[in-house]
């Protein structure tokens, strides 16, 4: 193992989310909380409860969910397109690094910076709402979990993309209409049952449904189920990288 | 003489089909200076791209110290440094970062001694902890330097080192070349200007649409391909060669005051005794002589047209 090359690169993305500090953490926590002061106090006064929630709780964990995906995938992804777009990722070509090292650092410092955030999230949301962490080892488990997988995702993305647009339209496109339609907002069985059953087909219900049962104890699908394919995605990715390294595909001509 | 890097039948088409490289066979001796010349797209950066590990090669086999650079990349790439053609840098990074995390990178344990070594040598000391955006484009060439020495290697790869660069930072990094190879680095660089590979380089490599059309010492080049030249310069002005001497490759300058013998470098009978026995006989009086030998340049311009 090279040790020192993980700590370099690991470091390295750091020293860049410090670098842009208001750009990679204030900015997402500032916009999160602002769905906390609308929905958790402005409007969520005036909102039933949904599974004996208020709903200023009820949206934390999803809103949570909502905002570790996108940041997790636009994280990732922007940190390994930057260094093939300005050209400087030779040098981690020509390095004696492995795939394995290579993503322990920039899908290790991606993932820190979304863990990071989305503590950050949960303590500026207790100012505003009153909630509980029940399974608080589950809680923790989720979040590294979906950080750690969504970085991976997010930085298969960053080799795929060959251009900066193409580097926004996961997040814009998928991400974000998943995570809105993943049940951020909402309980599933809020839904009729067809739309209930065709909900089933995104992933990001399982994560949302999971992490908040970690909350409250309450969950719209099975938490064994949410875990399992939290897993399978993330073995997926890493599939998925393997062979980008062993083809170097998008990497090496 | 030991081989450091061994190039076997190496090919590259790269995607769209273009045969970049045709089964290369190159070995490159420990602690020399290796120049490869070539035109533009003769494939000079592809073949230390693939030595180096950013370019798949197509087939063919590249040892470097004897480790496989496909097989045992970690153990091959530990001991290169590249520094690449375009200058490709972390603009918003200090140049202390961005030299220390290619140190980590290479495996190598955090040493700022040497990395102070490094940027005082490259007169980069004083921009330790400016953004390297803020460098001009000499500058930046040094920082790729630094960053290709922190981790000490032992075969630096210089791809077109001192393009664009002013005579001053030329000659600098010309030293500093001879400084490394005192320290025993091997370096292969790839340059456009000849005389720079006159100077520098213990063996020439030249290499045209792909192929590797010519590998030798320089000095053996120099003399083997290399015509020389004599110049007479004559005390009184010659009007035109006295019969006898009308067999003898010699042209008379436009002033009519020098002679010039062209000769060839190598061959055993240079013709210059009898040359100078006869030039006598016919009271023709030589005030000074010197020889010329014909520049690199003239014979790699001379290869190319041969080889196309
Ligand atoms: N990614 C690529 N895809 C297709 N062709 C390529 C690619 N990279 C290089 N080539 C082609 O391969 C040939 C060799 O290119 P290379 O960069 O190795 O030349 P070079 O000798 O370094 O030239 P120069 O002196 O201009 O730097 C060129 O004809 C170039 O157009
Ligand atoms: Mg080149």
């Amino acid at each position: 193992m090279n040790y020192h090359g993980i700590k370099a690169i690991y470091f390295f993305e750091m020293n860049r989310t410090w670098r842009t500090i208001m750009q990679s953490i204030a900015s997402p926590v500032l916009s999160t909380s602002l769905y906390f002061i609308v929905f958790g106090t402005a409007i969520g006064s005036r909102m039933v409860e949904i599974d004996g929630i208020s709903y200023g709780a009820f949206i934390i964990p999803g809103l949570v969910m909502m905002t570790l995906l996108t940041q997790s995938v636009s994280n990732a992804s922007f940190g390994i397109y930057f260094p093939k777009f300005s050209g400087t990722i030779y040098e981690l070509l020509s390095a004696p690094v492995s795939y394995v090292e290579i993503l322990l650092g920039y899908v290790g410092a991606a993932a820190t910076k979304s863990v990071l955030v989305g503590v950050l999230i949960l303590i500026t949301a207790r100012f505003f709402v009153e909630y509980q962490i029940e399974h608080p080892f589950w809680m923790v488990s989720f979040l590294l979990l979906t950080s750690v997988t969504f970085c991976l995702f997010g930085f298969i993305i960053g080799i795929w993309a060959d251009g900066f647009e193409k580097l926004q339209l996961i997040p814009l496109m998928f991400i974000t209409p998943l995570a809105f339609l993943g049940g951020s907002f909402y309980s599933i069985n809020m839904l009729p049952p067809i739309w209930q059953t065709i909900t089933l087909f995104n992933p990001v219900v399982y994560l949302i449904s999971g992490f908040r049962w970690s909350f409250y104890g309450v969950s719209d699908v099975n938490v064994e189920i949410s875990l399992a394919m939290t897993v399978l995605f993330l073995v997926i990715c890493l599939f998925v990288v393997r062979w980008i390294f062993k083809t170097g595909y998008r990497l090496k001509m | 003489m030991e081989t450091v890097i061994k190039v076997e039948k190496l090919s590259k088409s790269y995607a769209d089909g273009f045969e970049a490289l045709k089964e290369i066979d190159l070995e490159i001796n420990r602690g020399e200076i290796f120049a490869l010349l070539g035109p533009n797209g003769a494939g000079k950066t592809t073949l230390i791209s693939i030595i180096c590990g950013i370019v798949n090669p197509t087939s063919g086999l590249v040892l470097a110290n004897n480790f496989d650079v496909v097989k045992d990349y970690r153990a091959a790439r530990s001991i290169l440094g590249l520094v690449p053609q375009e200058l490709s840098t972390d603009a918003f990074e200090s140049v202390w970062r961005a030299v220390s995390f290619s140190r980590g990178l290479f495996g190598k344990p955090r040493n700022d001694a040497h990395i102070e070594k490094t940027l005082r040598s490259l007169s980069l000391w004083d921009k330790r902890d400016s953004r390297i955006m803020e460098l001009s484009g000499g500058m930046k060439r040094r920082v790729l330097i630094a960053k290709a020495l922190a981790h000490e290697p032992k075969i630096l790869f210089l791809d077109e080192p001192t393009a664009g660069v002013d005579v001053e930072l030329r000659r600098d990094m010309w030293q500093l070349v001879r400084e490394l190879r005192q320290d025993g680095v091997t370096i292969i660089l790839t340059t456009h200007y000849i005389e720079e590979a006159e100077e520098m380089a213990d063996r020439i490599g030249i290499i045209s649409k792909g192929q590797l059309i010519l590998v030798e010492d320089k000095n053996k080049l120099m003399q083997k391909l290399g015509k020389k030249q004599l110049k007479l310069s004559l005390k009184n002005k010659l009007n035109q060669l006295p019969e006898a001497l009308t067999d003898y490759p010699l042209t008379i300058s436009a002033d009519k005051l020098d002679l010039l013998y062209t000769f060839d470098a190598q061959s055993d009978d240079n013709g210059i005794a009898n040359l100078l026995k006869q030039l006598s006989q016919h009271d023709i009086e030589i005030g000074d002589l010197n020889t010329s030998q014909s520049s690199l340049e003239e014979i790699f311009v001379q290869l190319l047209k041969d080889s196309a």
